[in-house]
């Protein structure tokens, strides 16, 4: 088991990817010549060529619906977005185009394409350059959305994601790219859509998913000193997520905290929540709690941007309600 | 003694002191700014347009009060070129409560409407269409003004750039373009990603366009002063490429791996403040009025560091107050 940084493995699966399947393809902005914004793609270039890796004008609209047209005519293209807030830019590409090929088309094609994303804030680097949109993404059929939070995750989420033959918007949050953790020597693929246990406990679950899995932890270590044994589970999928591991959770602990950086309102916490409700409502011993972003464009100011982003305080409140 | 009269050589002297002065504050801040992001005192992407001044401050001597700008991701040299006060834009890219905006948006997001100037932008190819709208709004209310839109290079790429120049043209709107063309975007050469000029694309939009060594305060400053009077005396749009150098990296803190230092060093002989000062130079303006004219700028923006410094720190409370127009 040797250590790896989380953008290194996204490397690596990128690399044994294209290795893999001479379909694989690399677009974006920035992303061969020097490597990625944040670093991601370095050295792919030296090892896949020009015609695989390719450098792109600033054109998000046009890369994105090249990669649909790509993706519809053999290649399995993977395009980066170099701040989740672009793909604003790129929106008809993803959410008309993408996402509704197959089925519009009669399952005549697939459309086998991922879009690397990252999400987050922690830079102050301010309102268009720090937003978590993953929920706008897992509500159009069609497409589907990852966030891991380890490297081991983001390895096999990457493999599963460029083999998958549907549309992928895979959320990297950028605070996550420098950890450096364990990784498999033989590291493996991660099902689109399957859950994993971070932390077993048993007096609440603590639903999350990328880079609030470490809030979730901080979180649970301060619960663990007054005695409440929190259960985490990563979600790593979005669309689809895991519901059965919710409910299995659920079943041990029958009280529900829903973590995520996005903003709370209409985020991907309140489709867990309302489902749950539904499904698990006989498992359920108190309200399930939600934390997330407050309803605020993410803030410039290094007090600003503190006090927004959810923090383990929040979470341990959040827990003490459900545990009333 | 009579006075004597001014003649044109010394109205001419006058503005390009007034030119200097200018990029040399835009260089002060600048230049801080990058020392104070090294230092850790201010946060988030600061992205400099040092070698970059005599544009903002050649465009910016075209424009009145009432005429609109809209900017991009570097875009101190305009907000200050468009008369952004020192102490506002300092308190913003401190976030502090008093800033411009407010501590809510910092270096990306400068803003100062009541000067016309609608926003520096972190989305490439944003301020295109805020900037024609500007326009648009101009030419409804039948006002005189123009809107300048401020783009890289690099914006080329995006279709709303395109759409922009088809769009002003057909309504003949009172819209200048100023492509500040550096020949990067961010760490690509621009030769290697566009297949045309920015005079090509005008072209074909049918937008009368001029190109201009982009380091020549005076030259930019007479060429915007031509096309905004066009665009005033109801001429439609108009574009203006800015041939300019960017000196530092992409973002402050960039070690520029990705170019040749040879380049860099090269860049040193087109310096836009180094040029006019020959030129005042040679017009008999001694060193020493040089030097106390780049001292009274220090002063002021030293003042402007320490009042920002001492700044109280944005509120959470009114910044989620803020979210709507008119209260929640
Ligand atoms: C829509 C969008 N895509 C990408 C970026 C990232 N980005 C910021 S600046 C920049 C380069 C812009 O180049 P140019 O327009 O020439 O301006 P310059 O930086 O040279 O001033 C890029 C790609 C962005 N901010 N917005
Ligand atoms: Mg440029």
């Amino acid at each position: 088991m040797a250590e790896m940084r989380f953008m290194q493995a996204i490397n690596r699966a990128l690399g044994d990817a294209m290795e893999a399947d001479a379909d694989v393809v690399l677009l974006g902005e920035d992303i061969a010549a020097p490597g990625g914004p944040f670093g991601v793609t370095r050295g792919l270039l030296d090892r896949f060529g020009e015609s695989r890796v390719r450098d792109t004008p600033i054109s998000e609209a046009t890369i994105v619906g090249a990669s649909v047209g790509a993706a519809l005519s053999g290649l399995k293209p993977v395009v980066e977005i170099m701040f989740m807030d672009f793909m604003t830019v790129a929106m008809d590409a993803v959410v008309n185009q993408a996402a509704k090929a197959h089925f519009m088309f009669g399952s005549q094609r697939p459309v086998p394409m991922v879009i690397r994303t990252p999400h987050g804030g922690g830079l102050n680097a301010g309102p268009q350059h720090s937003q978590c949109l993953e929920a706008w993404f897992a509500h159009v059929p069609g497409l589907k959305v990852v966030c891991p939070s380890t490297a081991a995750d983001a390895y096999g989420l990457m493999r599963a994601a460029i083999e998958d033959p549907n549309p992928v918007v895979f959320v990297e949050n950028k605070s996550l790219y420098p950890i450096k953790e364990d990784f498999p020597d033989e590291p493996s693929h991660v099902a689109i859509g399957a859950a994993t246990i971070a932390r077993k406990g048993g007096d609440l679950t603590i639903v999350t998913y990328g880079a609030a899995r470490k809030t979730a932890t901080d979180a649970a270590d301060i619960l663990a000193d007054d005695g409440v044994s929190a259960e985490i589970l990563d979600l790593r999928g979005i669309q689809p997520w895991d519901e059965a591991a919710v409910l299995a959770s659920l079943a041990k602990t029958h009280r529900l905290v829903v973590l995520h950086e996005a903003v709370e309102a209409f985020g991907a916490g309140a489709e867990i929540a309302a489902r749950i409700a539904d499904i698990g409502f006989d498992e359920l011993d108190a309200p399930i709690v939600r934390v997330g972003a407050p309803f605020m464009p993410s803030p410039f100011g290094r007090g600003l941007e503190a006090e927004y982003i959810p923090n383990a305080e929040r979470v341990v409140a959040a827990a003490r309600r459900v545990l009333e | 003694m009579a006075k004597a009269k001014p003649t044109a050589c010394d109205n001419r002297t006058a503005r390009l002191r007034d030119l200097h002065e200018r990029m040399v504050l835009i260089r002060r801040v600048e230049t801080r700014l990058g020392e104070l992001f090294a230092e850790d005192e201010i946060p988030g992407f600061i992205h400099l347009s040092i070698g970059q001044e005599a544009t903002a401050t050649g465009i910016g001597a075209a424009l009145g009060t009432d005429d609109t700008i809209s900017s991009t991701h570097r875009g101190h040299g305009h907000a200050l070129a468009k008369g952004m006060d020192l102490g506002g834009f300092f308190l913003e890219l401190f976030g502090k409560a008093d800033g411009i905006c407010a501590g809510r948006g910092g270096s990306m997001h400068v803003a100062d409407f009541d000067i016309g100037m609608l926003g520096a932008n972190g989305i490439v190819g944003a301020g295109l269409p805020i900037a024609l709208g500007s326009a648009l709004a101009h030419q409804v209310k039948g006002r005189k003004s123009l809107s300048a839109a401020f783009f890289g290079d690099g914006a080329m790429g995006e279709g709303v750039l395109h759409e922009c120049l088809n769009l002003a043209s057909i309504w003949s709107l009172p819209v200048l373009f100023v492509c500040e063309n550096n020949g990067w975007g961010e760490f690509s050469p621009s030769d290697k990603m566009l297949a045309t000029t920015p005079l090509k694309l005008a072209a074909a939009f049918d937008v009368p366009a001029k190109s201009v060594d982009g380091n020549d305060v005076e030259a930019v400053a007479d060429l915007a002063g031509t096309l905004s009077d066009a665009i005033r005396a109801g001429k439609g749009p108009h574009l203006l490429e800015c041939k300019t150098t960017r000196v530092l990296g992409h973002f402050a803190g960039d070690p520029q791996k990705y170019r040749d230092p040879a380049e860099i060093e090269a860049l040193a002989k087109k310096d836009p403040i180094l040029r006019a000062e020959r030129k005042l130079r040679r017009a008999g303006i001694s060193a020493g009025d040089l030097a106390a004219t780049s001292e009274r700028i220090d002063n002021a923006v030293e003042a402007a560091i320490m009042q920002a410094r001492n700044g109280a720190n944005a509120d959470f409370a009114s910044a989620a107050a803020a979210v709507y127009a008119g209260g929640a």
